[in-house]
This record gives C-alpha cells, structure tokens and sequence, in this order.
C-alpha cells in the first residue's frame, strides 16, 4: 500500500465519526493557537520596544549615579548624588574624551504639577539645550529651553502633548500659558512633538524646565540624576564608555572600578535588558500554551485508544488477510498524525487570527516568523506521533483470533 | 516452498496437534491428538457440536492461532513455528478465510474490498483493480463491485468474501460456517460457486455443524471433546 492509499484510507476512517475527530482535534487547535499567537504577541512587542528604544536617540550613552554608600549601608542604584554638573562639564571639556558629541545633564523628579482647574502628576526634568539633540526632541509649538533661560534661572516650561491634554484639554494652545510645579509658577514657551508609545517610560508625560531652575529653585539639588551622553558614532559607544568611566573614576577619586559610584547604561545594554524581559515574558506564555498541547496530545491518545477499541474486529480482519504489525502501526499512525496535522494547520490560522486582532487592539505590530509556523507544523506532527504510537502498537499487538472474537 | 511442487505432498498435514487453552491458572483442553493429511484439489468438511474444538481446528490451520503440541505442515512448512509477521504472510498468501460473518470493511466497496489482501501482498494499484474485478465478475457480482457492504445481502456479501479469498491464489480456502448468517436459498447458491471452485482445483476446508451443507464436501473428518472421531469420504 503506497502512501496516498494509506492517506485516503486514514482519511476515510476519521471522517466516519466527524463531530469525535473534529472535537479531538479542537485540543491540537487551541494548543497550537495559542503558541502561535503568544510567539507572534511576543516578537512584535519586541520589535516596538527595540523602535521606541532606537526612537530615544541612538549612539545614546547614560551615566546615572551608584548606590549611595554610608558605611555598611547599601542604597538602592541611581538613588545616589554622587554625579554633579562639574561631572558634566569634565566629559564636556575634557581632551581624553575624543568620542562624544553632545552632554546633557539632568535632574529627574516626579512632581505634582497644578493649573488653576486641573492637576497632574508627571515627570519633571531639568535640562541644558543640549538634552533636544542627545535625545531627539522636536518641537511642536514655540521653542525649547535655551542656554540664556539656564543662565537667569528663568521659570519656563516646555511640556509633552500628554501633559497638555491632561492639564489643558486637547487643542489648546500651550504657550504663554502658566502652570505651577512644586507651587511656583512657570510659563509655557513650548510643546514637543509626540514620540508616541506608552512603554516603560512616556517621552510624552513629561515637562522640561531649565536645569540651573531645577536645582537651585524647586528642588533645591545641587547633583545630577543622570548625564546623557551622545557618542560620534555606533562604533565607538564601548571607546566612548571607557573613555566616561576613567574620567569619572579619577574625578571621584577611585581607583578600583568595581568600587564606582556611578554607572554606565549604553542604549545597546537597554535594548538588550528589555529584549530579555519580552524574551523571557514570551517564553513563560508560551510555556503556558504549551501545556495546553500536552493536553491535546493527551486527547488525539484517548481517541486513538477509543478507535482501537471500537475497531477490533477489522484490525483483527486485516490481520487475518494478511496485514503485518508494521502495516497496522502505519495505518494508526498515519490517522493521528493527519488529526494533529489538521489541528496544527487550523491552529496556525486561529493563532494569525488572534495575534492579528490583538494587535489592533494594543497597537504592537503584527509579526509572524515563518520559523515559528515550521515550528508548529513540526510540533503537531511531532505530537501525532508521540501520542499515537502507544494506540497504533495496541493495535498492531492485537491478536488476530482474539481481535476477531472481539463483539 | 520448494516442497510445494512436489505433487506427492499433502497439502495440509497434522499431526498429534493438542492446544490446551490457560486462563487464570485453569487449564482448557480443546484439542487433543489430532492427526490428518488433506490432499490438494480435496473438499473436506470439519464438523462437530458446538465446544467440540473444531473452531480451534479451524484457527490452527488458518494459521490464527498456534498449536501447544504437534506439528502443522502447510505445503510442508511447519506453521508452528512461525513468528507473528512470517503468519501473517501465510494467512496472505497460502490461505483464503470466508467467515461466518462475512466480515468485510464497513463502508468500503465490494472491489476495494477484494483489492485489501493484493494490497497487503505488495501488488501493484492497477493489477489489484484487475483481478479484483476478475474475481466479482466469477461469483456474479460484475454489477455490484462499486456496493458498500452495507448495500448488499447476506448472500452478496459472502460472494464478496469468497471473491476476497480467491484473490491472492491460496493453497486452501478456509471456510469457517459459510453459510450461517444466510437465508437458505442464498446458501445454496453459495455452496454451488464452493463446489465449482473445488471442480477448478482449489482446496476447500470447511467448518460446518449442518449436515446438509456438510453434504456438499467429498471428505467429512467429525470432531467431538476435541478428539478426531470419524473421517470418512462422503459417497454422495
């Protein structure tokens, strides 16, 4: 018997009792929906996430403050205030640092920020001009904090369109407008442009104000919570890391790098860290779904054992035409494996159909790798044998004169 | 497979063949020292009450089911010391069952299920189809090949299973209660295509309790509490 016999004659066999072959194969569907769908969830929230990463400047290097130590005392990391703006102005001026471009010193807080009707809480950051080109900011409407509004401590703001909308209701226009952070006033000189994405952090929650009125005037700090680095290029993000760390390292009077108190992010280690966590994420749910196939196997098993069964007399009949166990096993086998193989092909459209509406729902795009569909092809048929084979060879064991008594 | 030439050769020989069934520690005599030879071209009928071991008989020689003493020479092969798959080769090629109940593949058609023992012998698609025709058309069912087995009588059925058995050229044909599951007149017809086949050269082993379908056999052997009583040609 050649192999599309085996084929039409399986095929034959499942569709006599189509609802039990079809109810079988719904736990293959699922199963393999599911994996499919988490898989595609997964690589497109990986791939937004690397967009909006790139999206916050790329040849981006952070140096955030270590944990403050006191003693025996460990704080946590980047709670420290340890980085000052003579820091910044080192890196800046010095002739060891051949690999950066531009620096931007910063003071990051969460505050509360009021209007007369309206209140938000968001982020509030103090910044040099330098921070629109480091970190790609555009301007909307009116302009960005310049060098003189740093110089006179000047009481300007430049918001995101989230806060806007959340203080003044959309459309508005922002400038000249007056707000209150930490219960002084500001006035509005201008709106960024949407950079979109509600990640780990929203570049569009957030005001920026001149970083001499941040310190001196609302929070009374005189360190940094992070300096943003711009190198010349790509290739020299590790030159330009080393080159930071040893000046920082002589500045803080350290001789040992491992004592530093302060550390250095490279947009690459970012991407990678949140590569790992969607990774991660990913691979727990897939997991999960995983479970779901094990189920399914389980079911095509318990179908295969129940058709055994009920089929004892024509394995017996066959056996006695001549039918030799390797036949039988083939023959069994081969109704499994189309079972699963179906389940597989109509999981793979569910779990399209899945990863498709929610992407339209959560706006992470829409990716399907044709590594992942092979994967669940051979999953299924991996199964249909794995579950099969115990069925197939109860079959095959059968004998003959047993099989035939069989009512 | 040499020896099958040989013409002087009976084509069934048992000899001192016993089984003795175990079930939970009991232990079932159905067979005890039963010794015979049936000769190529013979028509013989196994006959006995029910519980006599003459179903044993029939297994034994359809190579279903092994003897616990004796020897069973098929064509001057000892079948009993055979394993599964070399049997299952046997039942392909030297013998051809027609069962009591028919016992044809449900929803499959009268050819396809000629064409199953040519499929197991490895035969090619299209000379199955031939001589699955061949063999409809020679118990009468040349208008019936593409009828499920459901669409048929008891008595077509039978023609089908018979038709089955021819396919492959057996050395004996095997016939375990042909004709119980079949009105009479059926019957009739059924032990006329046997007695045909048997006047064509086939051997035919039939298993039977009627005396009248015993009738139709030139050699009945009797059975009884799994001994061999009588075997006697039968003068018709």
């Amino acid at each position: 018997m050649n192999f599309s016999e085996l084929f039409w004659d399986s095929f034959k066999n499942l569709s006599v009792n189509k609802l039990r072959t079809g109810l079988a194969a719904l736990g293959i569907v699922i199963g393999i929906g599911s994996v499919i769908g988490l898989i595609s969830l997964g690589q497109g929230s990986q791939l937004s996430v690397q967009s909006q990463i790139e999206s916050l400047g790329a040849n981006l290097l952070t140096v955030s403050p270590g944990a403050p130590s006191s003693g025996a005392v460990r704080g946590a990391v980047g709670g420290g205030t340890t980085l000052t703006n003579g820091d910044a102005a080192a890196i800046a001026a010095s002739p060891q640092v051949t690999t950066i471009q531009n620096v931007s010193p910063e003071l990051s807080r969460r505050s509360q920020v009021t209007t007369g009707a309206a209140n938000t809480n968001t982020q509030v950051i103090g910044v040099e001009p330098d921070y629109q080109s480091v970190h790609k900011v555009e301007i909307a409407a009116g302009s960005f904090i310049s060098q003189r509004d740093v110089d006179s401590l000047a009481k300007v703001a430049v918001v995101g369109p989230q806060v806007m909308s959340d203080l003044f209701g959309d459309g508005s226009n922002p400038i000249g407008q007056s707000i209150r952070i930490n219960n002084q006033s500001f006035t509005i000189v201008g709106e960024t442009v949407s950079k979109g994405g509600s990640g780990f952090q929203n570049q569009d929650d957030i005001i920026f104000v001149p970083l001499s009125t941040a310190q001196k005037t609302v929070y009374g700090a005189d360190y940094l919570s992070s300096i943003a680095l711009e190198a010349k290029s790509q290739e020299v993000m590790t030159e330009a890391e080393n080159q930071v760390g040893y000046l920082l390292l002589s500045r803080h009077k350290l001789s040992d790098p491992a004592q530093a108190d302060f550390r250095i992010f490279s947009q690459a280690d970012i991407l990678n860290t949140a590569a790992s966590v969607t990774g991660a994420f990913t691979s727990m749910l897939s997991g999960i779904a995983a479970i779901s196939l094990l189920v399914g196997g389980i079911g095509i098993m318990n179908i295969m054992l129940m058709s055994v069964t009920e089929r004892t007399r024509e394995i017996g009949l066959r056996k006695a035409l001549g039918a030799k166990k390797k036949t039988i096993t083939q023959q069994f086998l081969t109704e499994s494996v189309i079972l699963t193989f179906a389940g597989g092909l109509f999981g793979i459209v569910l779990g399209m159909i899945i990863s498709l509406i929610l992407s339209k729902v959560t706006g992470i795009p829409f990716v399907l790798a044709p590594s992942s569909i092979i994967l669940a092809f051979g999953v299924s048929v991996g199964i249909g044998i794995l579950f099969g084979w115990y069925p197939a060879n109860r079959a095959a064991n059968l004998q003959p004169i047993e099989a035939l008594r069989y009512e | 497979m040499a020896l099958h030439i040989m013409s002087n050769e009976p084509t069934i020989q048992v000899k001192n063949l016993a089984k003795v069934y175990k079930m939970d520690g009991v232990e079932t005599v159905a067979l005890t020292d039963v010794s015979f030879k049936i000769n190529k071209g013979e028509f013989v009928a196994i006959m006995g009450p029910s519980g006599s071991g003459k179903s044993t008989l029939m297994h034994i020689l359809g190579a279903l089911d092994l003897p616990t003493a004796g020897t069973y020479l098929l064509d001057g092969q000892n079948v009993g010391k055979l394993s599964d798959d070399a049997l299952a080769e046997i039942r392909n090629r030297k013998i051809g069952f027609v069962f009591q109940a028919f016992n044809l593949l449900p929803r499959t058609t009268a050819l396809e299920n000629v064409m199953l023992p040519m499929a197991y012998a490895g035969l090619p698609k299209n000379e199955r189809q031939n001589s699955a025709q061949k063999f409809l058309e020679m118990v009468g069912l040349k208008d019936r090949m593409d009828h499920t087995s459901n669409q048929l009588s008891g008595g077509q059925q039978q023609r089908v299973a018979i038709a089955r058995a021819l396919s492959l050229n057996p050395s004996i044909i095997l016939a375990d209660e042909p004709t119980g599951n079949i009105a009479s007149a059926q019957a009739e017809e059924i032990m006329d295509i046997f007695q045909k086949l048997n006047e064509e050269g086939h051997t035919i082993v039939m298993i039977t309790h009627e005396p009248d379908i015993a009738e139709h056999a030139e050699r009945i052997i009797h059975i009884r509490d799994g001994r061999l009583v009588e075997d006697a040609l039968n003068h018709k």
